[in-house]
Protein backbone atom coordinates (compact mmCIF):
# COMPACT_ATOMS: atom_id res chain seq x y z
CA UNK A 1 0.00 0.00 0.00
CA UNK A 2 2.72 2.42 0.78
CA UNK A 3 2.88 3.09 -3.14
CA UNK A 4 -0.93 3.72 -3.70
CA UNK A 5 -0.65 6.53 -1.21
CA UNK A 6 -2.85 9.62 -2.26
CA UNK A 7 0.03 12.43 -2.54
CA UNK A 8 -0.65 16.08 -3.14
CA UNK A 9 1.65 16.81 -6.42
CA UNK A 10 2.41 19.18 -8.88
CA UNK A 11 2.03 18.38 -12.95
CA UNK A 12 5.57 18.75 -13.54
CA UNK A 13 6.26 15.90 -11.13
CA UNK A 14 3.72 13.51 -11.59
CA UNK A 15 5.42 13.93 -15.30
CA UNK A 16 8.49 12.36 -13.63
CA UNK A 17 7.24 10.22 -11.28
CA UNK A 18 5.53 8.80 -14.49
CA UNK A 19 8.60 8.62 -16.93
CA UNK A 20 10.58 6.64 -13.92
CA UNK A 21 7.40 4.40 -13.34
CA UNK A 22 7.48 3.45 -17.31
CA UNK A 23 10.98 2.47 -16.91
CA UNK A 24 13.17 6.09 -17.99
CA UNK A 25 16.34 5.94 -17.11
CA UNK A 26 18.40 8.27 -18.60
CA UNK A 27 17.67 12.03 -18.28
CA UNK A 28 19.52 14.71 -20.55
CA UNK A 29 17.92 18.28 -20.38
CA UNK A 30 19.09 22.06 -20.13
CA UNK A 31 16.40 23.70 -17.97
CA UNK A 32 13.94 26.36 -18.46
CA UNK A 33 11.08 27.78 -17.17
CA UNK A 34 8.05 26.26 -16.46
CA UNK A 35 9.85 22.91 -17.22
CA UNK A 36 12.62 23.07 -15.10
CA UNK A 37 10.62 20.90 -12.12
CA UNK A 38 10.78 17.50 -14.58
CA UNK A 39 14.77 18.08 -14.00
CA UNK A 40 15.15 18.73 -11.14
CA UNK A 41 13.59 15.97 -9.87
CA UNK A 42 14.92 13.64 -12.14
CA UNK A 43 18.70 14.92 -10.83
CA UNK A 44 17.47 14.00 -7.45
CA UNK A 45 15.64 10.63 -8.63
CA UNK A 46 17.62 8.74 -11.29
CA UNK A 47 21.00 8.58 -9.78
CA UNK A 48 19.93 6.39 -6.39
CA UNK A 49 17.86 4.12 -9.22
CA UNK A 50 21.27 3.48 -11.36
CA UNK A 51 19.97 5.78 -13.61
CA UNK A 52 21.79 8.38 -15.23
CA UNK A 53 20.95 12.34 -15.39
CA UNK A 54 22.74 14.79 -17.31
CA UNK A 55 22.92 18.56 -17.42
CA UNK A 56 23.28 19.45 -20.92
CA UNK A 57 25.07 22.69 -22.50
CA UNK A 58 21.87 23.26 -24.30
CA UNK A 59 19.15 21.79 -25.75
CA UNK A 60 20.37 20.58 -29.36
CA UNK A 61 22.63 18.82 -26.91
CA UNK A 62 19.88 17.56 -25.20
CA UNK A 63 17.96 15.94 -27.85
CA UNK A 64 20.72 13.95 -28.81
CA UNK A 65 21.86 12.80 -25.78
CA UNK A 66 18.70 11.08 -25.11
CA UNK A 67 18.79 9.69 -28.74
CA UNK A 68 22.05 8.37 -27.97
CA UNK A 69 21.07 6.76 -24.85
CA UNK A 70 17.93 5.26 -26.44
CA UNK A 71 20.03 3.30 -29.09
CA UNK A 72 22.10 2.39 -26.03
CA UNK A 73 18.96 0.48 -24.82
CA UNK A 74 18.14 2.97 -22.15
CA UNK A 75 14.43 4.49 -22.07
CA UNK A 76 14.77 7.99 -22.27
CA UNK A 77 13.49 11.47 -21.77
CA UNK A 78 14.09 15.02 -21.69
CA UNK A 79 11.91 18.15 -20.71
CA UNK A 80 11.89 21.78 -21.98
CA UNK A 81 9.50 24.72 -23.15
CA UNK A 82 9.05 26.43 -26.20
CA UNK A 83 12.63 28.36 -26.91
CA UNK A 84 14.20 24.97 -26.03
CA UNK A 85 11.61 23.12 -28.02
CA UNK A 86 12.70 24.99 -31.39
CA UNK A 87 16.46 24.18 -30.31
CA UNK A 88 15.11 20.43 -30.51
CA UNK A 89 13.55 20.28 -33.78
CA UNK A 90 16.70 18.77 -35.81
CA UNK A 91 17.30 16.00 -33.11
CA UNK A 92 13.29 15.22 -33.10
CA UNK A 93 13.84 14.90 -36.82
CA UNK A 94 16.90 12.97 -36.34
CA UNK A 95 14.84 10.22 -34.10
CA UNK A 96 11.60 10.11 -36.08
CA UNK A 97 14.27 9.37 -39.30
CA UNK A 98 16.72 7.10 -37.69
CA UNK A 99 13.58 5.70 -35.70
CA UNK A 100 14.75 6.24 -31.90
CA UNK A 101 12.02 5.61 -29.19
CA UNK A 102 12.39 8.82 -26.95
CA UNK A 103 9.98 10.95 -24.78
CA UNK A 104 10.19 15.02 -25.21
CA UNK A 105 7.85 16.84 -23.22
CA UNK A 106 7.46 20.58 -23.90
CA UNK A 107 5.56 22.91 -21.16
CA UNK A 108 4.10 25.37 -23.41
CA UNK A 109 4.81 28.98 -22.58
CA UNK A 110 3.93 31.96 -23.72
CA UNK A 111 5.61 32.67 -27.32
CA UNK A 112 6.89 33.61 -30.02
CA UNK A 113 10.99 33.67 -28.85
CA UNK A 114 11.54 33.83 -25.23
CA UNK A 115 8.24 35.29 -24.84
CA UNK A 116 6.77 35.32 -21.63
CA UNK A 117 8.98 32.57 -19.39
CA UNK A 118 6.25 32.40 -16.69
CA UNK A 119 2.63 32.97 -18.68
CA UNK A 120 1.16 29.52 -19.84
CA UNK A 121 0.13 29.21 -23.66
CA UNK A 122 -0.75 26.67 -26.09
CA UNK A 123 0.71 27.80 -29.14
CA UNK A 124 3.47 25.13 -29.77
CA UNK A 125 0.91 22.66 -30.46
CA UNK A 126 1.18 23.18 -34.54
CA UNK A 127 5.18 23.11 -33.88
CA UNK A 128 4.74 19.51 -32.27
CA UNK A 129 3.51 18.15 -35.29
CA UNK A 130 5.32 20.27 -38.14
CA UNK A 131 8.69 22.04 -36.55
CA UNK A 132 10.70 19.28 -37.88
CA UNK A 133 11.25 19.81 -41.52
CA UNK A 134 9.94 16.77 -43.96
CA UNK A 135 7.20 14.86 -43.95
CA UNK A 136 7.13 12.61 -40.34
CA UNK A 137 5.07 10.95 -38.01
CA UNK A 138 4.20 12.11 -34.85
CA UNK A 139 2.54 11.19 -31.63
CA UNK A 140 1.63 13.96 -29.09
CA UNK A 141 -0.14 13.99 -26.30
CA UNK A 142 -2.22 16.36 -24.63
CA UNK A 143 -2.79 15.84 -20.31
CA UNK A 144 -4.50 18.10 -18.65
CA UNK A 145 -4.73 17.13 -15.18
CA UNK A 146 -1.62 15.75 -12.99
CA UNK A 147 -2.93 12.49 -12.64
CA UNK A 148 -3.31 12.38 -16.48
CA UNK A 149 0.29 13.87 -16.59
CA UNK A 150 1.40 10.71 -14.68
CA UNK A 151 -0.57 8.12 -16.87
CA UNK A 152 0.01 10.02 -20.23
CA UNK A 153 4.08 9.89 -19.34
CA UNK A 154 3.57 6.44 -18.98
CA UNK A 155 1.54 5.73 -22.22
CA UNK A 156 3.92 7.97 -24.00
CA UNK A 157 6.87 5.88 -23.19
CA UNK A 158 4.76 2.61 -23.96
CA UNK A 159 3.70 4.04 -28.07
CA UNK A 160 7.53 5.45 -28.32
CA UNK A 161 8.45 1.89 -27.10
CA UNK A 162 6.26 0.41 -29.11
CA UNK A 163 6.37 2.16 -32.96
CA UNK A 164 9.87 3.13 -32.16
CA UNK A 165 9.73 6.62 -32.53
CA UNK A 166 10.22 9.83 -30.58
CA UNK A 167 6.80 10.84 -28.96
CA UNK A 168 5.97 14.53 -27.55
CA UNK A 169 4.09 15.18 -24.19
CA UNK A 170 2.29 18.96 -24.49
CA UNK A 171 0.86 20.49 -21.72
CA UNK A 172 0.59 24.32 -20.61
CA UNK A 173 2.31 26.32 -17.74
CA UNK A 174 -0.93 25.95 -15.76
CA UNK A 175 -1.09 22.03 -15.76
CA UNK A 176 2.15 21.58 -15.29
CA UNK A 177 2.86 24.14 -12.57
CA UNK A 178 -0.58 23.17 -10.69
CA UNK A 179 -1.20 20.69 -8.10
CA UNK A 180 -3.54 18.30 -7.09
CA UNK A 181 -3.96 14.85 -5.50
CA UNK A 182 -3.12 11.81 -6.85
CA UNK A 183 -2.49 8.21 -6.68
CA UNK A 184 0.61 6.69 -8.59
CA UNK A 185 -0.13 3.05 -8.57
CA UNK A 186 1.80 0.41 -7.42
CA UNK A 187 4.20 -1.83 -9.61
CA UNK A 188 2.51 -3.94 -12.33
CA UNK A 189 -0.59 -1.70 -12.01
CA UNK A 190 0.00 -0.07 -15.17
CA UNK A 191 0.80 -1.72 -18.51
CA UNK A 192 4.75 -1.11 -19.59
CA UNK A 193 5.72 -1.81 -22.96
CA UNK A 194 9.48 -2.66 -23.16
CA UNK A 195 11.18 -2.47 -26.31
CA UNK A 196 11.21 -5.41 -29.39
CA UNK A 197 14.97 -6.13 -29.63
CA UNK A 198 16.17 -8.90 -32.05
CA UNK A 199 16.29 -12.41 -31.47
CA UNK A 200 18.89 -13.22 -34.70
CA UNK A 201 22.81 -13.46 -34.07
CA UNK A 202 24.50 -10.07 -34.05
CA UNK A 203 26.06 -10.78 -37.53
CA UNK A 204 22.57 -10.94 -39.04
CA UNK A 205 20.71 -7.98 -38.09
CA UNK A 206 19.99 -5.34 -39.45
CA UNK A 207 18.42 -2.41 -38.22
CA UNK A 208 15.55 -1.79 -40.61
CA UNK A 209 14.96 -4.72 -41.56
CA UNK A 210 11.34 -4.73 -41.73
CA UNK A 211 10.64 -8.50 -43.24
CA UNK A 212 8.60 -9.74 -40.16
CA UNK A 213 6.35 -6.30 -39.82
CA UNK A 214 6.52 -2.73 -39.98
CA UNK A 215 8.66 -1.95 -37.25
CA UNK A 216 12.07 -3.80 -36.74
CA UNK A 217 13.51 -4.45 -33.59
CA UNK A 218 16.21 -2.51 -32.03
CA UNK A 219 19.46 -3.67 -30.53
CA UNK A 220 21.22 -1.89 -28.01
CA UNK A 221 24.78 -0.59 -28.54
CA UNK A 222 27.18 -2.01 -26.44
CA UNK A 223 25.90 -5.86 -26.68
CA UNK A 224 27.87 -7.20 -29.86
CA UNK A 225 25.24 -5.81 -32.49
CA UNK A 226 26.91 -3.12 -34.17
CA UNK A 227 24.83 -1.31 -36.81
CA UNK A 228 25.15 2.05 -38.53
CA UNK A 229 22.54 5.17 -37.85
CA UNK A 230 21.99 8.16 -39.80
CA UNK A 231 19.68 10.78 -40.67
CA UNK A 232 20.10 10.28 -44.71
CA UNK A 233 17.60 7.94 -46.19
CA UNK A 234 19.13 4.38 -45.40
CA UNK A 235 18.45 1.01 -46.32
CA UNK A 236 17.57 -2.12 -44.09
CA UNK A 237 21.23 -2.52 -42.87
CA UNK A 238 20.96 1.06 -41.79
CA UNK A 239 23.79 2.64 -45.04
CA UNK A 240 22.59 5.36 -46.31
CA UNK A 241 20.74 4.79 -50.06
CA UNK A 242 20.15 6.82 -53.41
CA UNK A 243 17.57 3.88 -54.75
CA UNK A 244 14.81 6.29 -55.27
CA UNK A 245 12.29 2.85 -55.04
CA UNK A 246 13.68 2.43 -51.09
CA UNK A 247 13.27 5.97 -50.13
CA UNK A 248 10.06 6.29 -51.44
CA UNK A 249 8.74 2.89 -49.26
CA UNK A 250 10.74 4.59 -46.20
CA UNK A 251 8.98 7.64 -46.16
CA UNK A 252 5.51 5.78 -46.56
CA UNK A 253 6.51 3.28 -43.91
CA UNK A 254 7.28 5.99 -41.28
CA UNK A 255 4.21 7.64 -41.61
CA UNK A 256 2.55 4.49 -41.77
CA UNK A 257 3.49 3.07 -38.74
CA UNK A 258 1.66 5.91 -37.21
CA UNK A 259 -1.15 6.29 -39.80
CA UNK A 260 -2.24 2.16 -39.60
CA UNK A 261 -2.30 2.38 -36.01
CA UNK A 262 -4.11 5.40 -35.12
CA UNK A 263 -6.98 4.17 -33.50
CA UNK A 264 -4.66 2.59 -31.24
CA UNK A 265 -2.93 5.75 -30.31
CA UNK A 266 -6.00 7.62 -30.29
CA UNK A 267 -7.34 8.42 -26.70
CA UNK A 268 -10.27 11.10 -26.17
CA UNK A 269 -12.76 11.86 -23.59
CA UNK A 270 -16.44 12.48 -24.58
CA UNK A 271 -18.40 15.25 -21.93
CA UNK A 272 -22.17 15.57 -22.25
CA UNK A 273 -21.21 14.76 -26.39
CA UNK A 274 -24.50 11.70 -27.29
CA UNK A 275 -27.34 14.70 -27.43
CA UNK A 276 -24.47 17.69 -27.90
CA UNK A 277 -26.17 20.53 -30.26
CA UNK A 278 -22.66 22.63 -29.81
CA UNK A 279 -19.52 20.88 -29.59
CA UNK A 280 -16.51 21.76 -27.83
CA UNK A 281 -13.28 20.69 -29.26
CA UNK A 282 -10.82 21.73 -26.42
CA UNK A 283 -7.38 20.12 -24.49
CA UNK A 284 -5.02 20.99 -22.04
CA UNK A 285 -6.17 23.92 -19.44
CA UNK A 286 -8.80 25.26 -22.18
CA UNK A 287 -10.65 21.59 -21.88
CA UNK A 288 -11.10 22.36 -18.27
CA UNK A 289 -12.32 25.97 -18.60
CA UNK A 290 -14.82 23.69 -21.36
CA UNK A 291 -15.89 21.00 -18.98
CA UNK A 292 -16.72 24.02 -16.67
CA UNK A 293 -18.46 26.13 -19.04
CA UNK A 294 -20.54 22.60 -20.73
CA UNK A 295 -21.71 22.15 -17.23
CA UNK A 296 -23.29 25.76 -16.57
CA UNK A 297 -24.37 25.68 -20.22
CA UNK A 298 -26.70 22.90 -19.64
CA UNK A 299 -28.25 24.25 -16.40
CA UNK A 300 -29.32 26.76 -18.73
CA UNK A 301 -31.07 24.20 -20.64
CA UNK A 302 -28.50 24.40 -23.68
CA UNK A 303 -27.04 20.98 -24.99
CA UNK A 304 -23.28 21.29 -25.17
CA UNK A 305 -20.67 18.73 -25.06
CA UNK A 306 -17.14 18.67 -25.03
CA UNK A 307 -14.67 16.54 -27.06
CA UNK A 308 -11.19 16.66 -25.48
CA UNK A 309 -8.43 15.02 -26.87
CA UNK A 310 -5.95 13.37 -25.11
CA UNK A 311 -3.59 12.30 -28.19
CA UNK A 312 -3.91 15.56 -30.29
CA UNK A 313 -1.10 14.10 -32.98
CA UNK A 314 -2.04 11.97 -34.98
CA UNK A 315 -5.03 14.41 -35.12
CA UNK A 316 -8.43 12.56 -34.05
CA UNK A 317 -10.66 13.12 -37.41
CA UNK A 318 -12.64 10.41 -36.80
CA UNK A 319 -13.87 11.59 -33.66
CA UNK A 320 -14.37 15.32 -34.61
CA UNK A 321 -16.15 14.08 -37.71
CA UNK A 322 -18.83 12.45 -36.03
CA UNK A 323 -19.00 15.29 -33.69
CA UNK A 324 -19.28 17.51 -37.07
CA UNK A 325 -22.04 15.18 -38.24
CA UNK A 326 -24.23 15.83 -35.28
CA UNK A 327 -23.92 19.16 -33.68
CA UNK A 328 -25.10 22.84 -35.37
CA UNK A 329 -21.04 24.22 -34.31
CA UNK A 330 -17.76 23.42 -33.10
CA UNK A 331 -16.04 26.08 -30.72
CA UNK A 332 -12.45 25.62 -30.39
CA UNK A 333 -10.75 27.49 -27.48
CA UNK A 334 -7.02 27.57 -27.40
CA UNK A 335 -4.73 30.12 -26.10
CA UNK A 336 -3.22 30.70 -29.07
CA UNK A 337 -4.24 32.96 -32.20
CA UNK A 338 -5.50 29.64 -33.95
CA UNK A 339 -4.20 26.74 -34.73
CA UNK A 340 -6.16 23.56 -33.76
CA UNK A 341 -9.15 25.22 -35.28
CA UNK A 342 -8.19 25.18 -38.49
CA UNK A 343 -7.45 21.09 -38.44
CA UNK A 344 -10.94 21.28 -36.71
CA UNK A 345 -12.38 23.32 -39.81
CA UNK A 346 -10.30 20.90 -42.20
CA UNK A 347 -12.54 17.46 -41.02
CA UNK A 348 -15.87 19.21 -40.30
CA UNK A 349 -15.66 20.06 -43.93
CA UNK A 350 -18.67 22.11 -43.94
CA UNK A 351 -20.67 20.08 -41.81
CA UNK A 352 -21.14 22.54 -39.33
CA UNK A 353 -19.97 25.81 -38.36
CA UNK A 354 -16.06 25.86 -36.73
CA UNK A 355 -15.41 28.70 -34.27
CA UNK A 356 -12.40 29.67 -32.84
CA UNK A 357 -12.40 31.44 -28.96
CA UNK A 358 -7.93 32.42 -28.83
CA UNK A 359 -6.46 34.40 -25.43
CA UNK A 360 -2.73 35.30 -25.89
CA UNK A 361 -2.49 37.77 -22.32
CA UNK A 362 -1.32 34.38 -20.70
CA UNK A 363 -4.70 34.51 -18.37
CA UNK A 364 -6.15 31.22 -19.35
CA UNK A 365 -9.34 31.11 -21.24
CA UNK A 366 -12.26 31.64 -18.84
CA UNK A 367 -15.09 29.35 -18.75
CA UNK A 368 -17.69 32.31 -18.68
CA UNK A 369 -15.76 33.25 -22.24
CA UNK A 370 -16.89 29.92 -23.60
CA UNK A 371 -19.92 30.08 -22.25
CA UNK A 372 -20.59 33.95 -23.74
CA UNK A 373 -19.56 32.86 -27.40
CA UNK A 374 -22.16 30.07 -27.07
CA UNK A 375 -24.96 31.71 -25.84
CA UNK A 376 -24.05 34.95 -27.77
CA UNK A 377 -23.79 37.26 -24.91
CA UNK A 378 -20.21 38.24 -25.96
CA UNK A 379 -20.31 41.82 -25.90
CA UNK A 380 -20.10 41.58 -21.87
CA UNK A 381 -16.84 42.64 -20.54
CA UNK A 382 -14.88 39.44 -19.46
CA UNK A 383 -13.40 38.80 -16.12
CA UNK A 384 -12.16 42.04 -14.16
CA UNK A 385 -8.31 42.43 -13.38
CA UNK A 386 -7.24 41.41 -16.87
CA UNK A 387 -5.66 42.94 -19.76
CA UNK A 388 -7.54 41.45 -22.63
CA UNK A 389 -6.06 40.60 -25.85
CA UNK A 390 -8.33 37.89 -27.14
CA UNK A 391 -10.48 37.33 -29.79
CA UNK A 392 -14.49 36.66 -29.32
CA UNK A 393 -16.10 35.00 -32.01
CA UNK A 394 -19.43 36.14 -33.73
CA UNK A 395 -22.20 36.61 -31.64
CA UNK A 396 -25.24 34.86 -33.47
CA UNK A 397 -23.50 31.04 -33.27
CA UNK A 398 -27.01 29.56 -31.94
CA UNK A 399 -28.83 31.78 -34.37
CA UNK A 400 -26.84 31.14 -37.12
CA UNK B 1 3.26 32.59 0.56
CA UNK B 2 3.13 30.09 -2.12
CA UNK B 3 3.69 27.12 0.49
CA UNK B 4 1.02 28.17 1.85
CA UNK B 5 -1.15 27.67 -0.40
CA UNK B 6 0.52 24.26 -1.35
CA UNK B 7 -0.23 23.54 2.61
CA UNK B 8 -3.77 24.48 2.70
CA UNK B 9 -4.41 22.84 -0.41
CA UNK B 10 -2.73 19.82 0.88
CA UNK B 11 -4.37 20.10 4.11
CA UNK B 12 -8.36 19.96 1.95
CA UNK B 13 -6.95 17.38 -0.74
CA UNK B 14 -5.19 15.09 1.90
CA UNK B 15 -6.43 15.11 5.07
CA UNK B 16 -10.00 16.10 5.13
CA UNK B 17 -10.58 14.78 2.01
CA UNK B 18 -11.77 16.93 -0.46
CA UNK B 19 -11.06 18.14 -3.65
CA UNK B 20 -8.46 20.53 -4.09
CA UNK B 21 -6.52 22.31 -6.84
CA UNK B 22 -3.60 24.46 -6.34
CA UNK B 23 -1.55 26.97 -9.18
CA UNK B 24 -0.10 30.05 -8.73
CA UNK B 25 0.92 32.98 -11.26
CA UNK B 26 4.34 34.66 -11.04
CA UNK B 27 6.75 37.07 -12.79
CA UNK B 28 10.28 36.51 -15.10
CA UNK B 29 11.86 37.59 -11.79
CA UNK B 30 13.82 34.77 -9.81
CA UNK B 31 13.20 36.31 -6.36
CA UNK B 32 11.13 39.59 -5.76
CA UNK B 33 8.13 40.57 -7.46
CA UNK B 34 4.38 40.06 -7.06
CA UNK B 35 3.41 36.24 -6.57
CA UNK B 36 0.43 34.85 -5.94
CA UNK B 37 -0.94 31.45 -4.88
CA UNK B 38 -4.63 30.06 -6.04
CA UNK B 39 -6.42 27.25 -4.30
CA UNK B 40 -9.71 26.28 -5.12
CA UNK B 41 -11.46 23.74 -2.76
CA UNK B 42 -14.37 21.84 -3.15
CA UNK B 43 -16.45 19.05 -2.22
CA UNK B 44 -16.70 18.26 -6.21
CA UNK B 45 -14.28 17.74 -8.85
CA UNK B 46 -12.91 20.99 -9.78
CA UNK B 47 -12.01 21.74 -13.57
CA UNK B 48 -11.36 25.20 -13.87
CA UNK B 49 -8.14 25.99 -11.79
CA UNK B 50 -8.04 29.50 -11.46
CA UNK B 51 -9.76 31.40 -8.80
CA UNK B 52 -12.07 33.81 -10.19
CA UNK B 53 -14.61 34.90 -7.58
CA UNK B 54 -12.19 34.48 -4.27
CA UNK B 55 -13.94 33.55 -0.91
CA UNK B 56 -10.70 34.77 1.31
CA UNK B 57 -7.42 36.59 0.23
CA UNK B 58 -4.45 37.20 2.04
CA UNK B 59 -1.97 40.10 1.65
CA UNK B 60 0.84 40.42 3.22
CA UNK B 61 2.48 43.50 1.25
CA UNK B 62 0.11 46.43 -0.06
CA UNK B 63 1.72 45.63 -3.53
CA UNK B 64 -0.48 42.55 -3.58
CA UNK B 65 -3.05 42.97 -1.61
CA UNK B 66 -3.80 46.33 -4.36
CA UNK B 67 -3.27 44.21 -7.29
CA UNK B 68 -5.48 41.73 -6.41
CA UNK B 69 -8.35 42.49 -4.14
CA UNK B 70 -10.87 43.64 -6.78
CA UNK B 71 -11.52 39.53 -7.21
CA UNK B 72 -12.75 39.05 -3.97
CA UNK B 73 -16.57 38.24 -3.46
CA UNK B 74 -19.30 40.23 -2.54
CA UNK B 75 -19.56 38.77 1.46
CA UNK B 76 -15.71 37.13 1.43
CA UNK B 77 -12.60 38.33 3.67
CA UNK B 78 -9.83 40.04 3.24
CA UNK B 79 -6.85 39.51 5.83
CA UNK B 80 -4.15 41.88 5.06
CA UNK B 81 -0.86 42.53 7.76
CA UNK B 82 -1.67 45.75 9.29
CA UNK B 83 2.42 46.61 9.23
CA UNK B 84 2.46 46.57 5.63
CA UNK B 85 -0.87 47.06 3.94
CA UNK B 86 -1.72 50.94 4.69
CA UNK B 87 -3.88 51.31 2.11
CA UNK B 88 -6.82 49.48 2.82
CA UNK B 89 -8.96 48.71 0.06
CA UNK B 90 -12.78 49.17 0.38
CA UNK B 91 -15.61 46.78 -0.77
CA UNK B 92 -18.63 44.42 -0.23
CA UNK B 93 -16.37 42.12 1.86
CA UNK B 94 -14.75 42.06 5.36
CA UNK B 95 -12.04 42.80 6.65
CA UNK B 96 -9.29 41.51 9.19
CA UNK B 97 -5.76 43.12 9.96
CA UNK B 98 -3.00 41.63 12.09
CA UNK B 99 0.50 42.23 12.30
CA UNK B 100 1.44 38.43 10.80
CA UNK B 101 5.30 39.46 9.82
CA UNK B 102 6.22 41.47 13.19
CA UNK B 103 4.33 39.04 14.92
CA UNK B 104 6.80 36.16 13.57
CA UNK B 105 9.98 38.13 13.58
CA UNK B 106 9.20 39.49 17.20
CA UNK B 107 7.50 36.93 18.96
CA UNK B 108 8.94 33.55 17.58
CA UNK B 109 12.02 35.31 15.94
CA UNK B 110 11.79 33.89 12.25
CA UNK B 111 10.07 36.37 9.77
CA UNK B 112 10.19 32.62 7.77
CA UNK B 113 7.07 31.76 9.70
CA UNK B 114 4.55 34.93 8.52
CA UNK B 115 3.21 32.13 6.44
CA UNK B 116 2.59 29.75 8.61
CA UNK B 117 0.29 32.24 11.38
CA UNK B 118 -1.35 33.11 8.36
CA UNK B 119 -2.69 29.55 7.81
CA UNK B 120 -3.56 29.48 11.24
CA UNK B 121 -5.35 32.93 11.18
CA UNK B 122 -7.22 31.60 8.13
CA UNK B 123 -8.29 28.26 9.20
CA UNK B 124 -9.65 29.54 12.39
CA UNK B 125 -11.27 32.47 10.92
CA UNK B 126 -12.63 30.53 7.93
CA UNK B 127 -12.58 26.59 8.84
CA UNK B 128 -12.26 26.46 5.26
CA UNK B 129 -9.99 23.45 6.38
CA UNK B 130 -9.99 20.84 9.94
CA UNK B 131 -7.57 22.68 12.29
CA UNK B 132 -6.05 18.89 12.59
CA UNK B 133 -5.55 18.93 8.96
CA UNK B 134 -4.06 22.34 8.39
CA UNK B 135 -1.61 20.88 11.73
CA UNK B 136 -0.53 17.40 10.17
CA UNK B 137 -0.29 19.04 6.46
CA UNK B 138 2.14 21.97 7.88
CA UNK B 139 4.30 19.40 9.61
CA UNK B 140 4.76 17.32 7.22
CA UNK B 141 6.28 19.84 4.76
CA UNK B 142 8.53 21.66 7.68
CA UNK B 143 11.95 19.88 8.26
CA UNK B 144 12.18 18.16 11.30
CA UNK B 145 14.34 20.93 12.81
CA UNK B 146 11.52 22.90 12.95
CA UNK B 147 8.26 20.79 13.54
CA UNK B 148 7.93 22.80 16.93
CA UNK B 149 8.58 26.54 15.41
CA UNK B 150 6.00 26.08 13.13
CA UNK B 151 3.85 24.00 15.60
CA UNK B 152 4.15 27.31 17.79
CA UNK B 153 3.29 29.71 14.49
CA UNK B 154 0.22 28.02 13.83
CA UNK B 155 -1.13 27.46 17.33
CA UNK B 156 -0.69 31.63 17.15
CA UNK B 157 -2.63 32.02 14.39
CA UNK B 158 -5.15 29.66 15.76
CA UNK B 159 -5.14 31.63 18.95
CA UNK B 160 -5.22 35.30 17.39
CA UNK B 161 -7.80 34.49 14.57
CA UNK B 162 -10.09 33.34 17.39
CA UNK B 163 -10.08 36.93 19.11
CA UNK B 164 -10.00 38.96 15.78
CA UNK B 165 -12.67 40.75 14.69
CA UNK B 166 -13.39 42.59 11.47
CA UNK B 167 -12.22 45.98 11.11
CA UNK B 168 -14.88 46.36 7.97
Amino acid sequence: MANNKKRFMQGNEACTEGALYAGCRFYAGYPITPSTEVMEICAARLPKMGGVFIQMEDEIASICAIAGAALGGLKSMTATSGPGFSLMQEGLGFACMAEVPCVVVNVMRSGPSTGFPTGPSQSDVMQAKWGTHGDHPAIVLTPASVEEIFHETVRAFNLSELYRTPVIILYDEIIGHMREAITIPGPGEVEIVERRVPSCAPSEYKPYDVQGGEIAPLASYGEGYRFHVTGLYHAADGFPTNNTKLIEEACHRLLRKIDDNKERIWKNEEYYLEDAEIGIFAYGVSARSAKFAVRELRKKGIKAGLLRPLTIWPFPDRAVEEMAGRVKAIVVPEMNMGQIVYEVERVAHGKCEVKGIFRVDTEPIRPAQIMDCITGNGSKPPAPNSKMAEMMVERDMLDG
Amino acid sequence: MITAGIIIAEAAAIYDGKKAVQSQSYGPESRGGASKAEVIISDEDIDYPKATAIDAMLALTQEACTKYYKDIKSGGLLLIDSDEVKKVPTGDFKICSFPIISTARDVLGKEIVANIISLGLITEITRIVSHEAIEKAVLSRVPAAFLELNKKALHIGFEKGAALSPIS
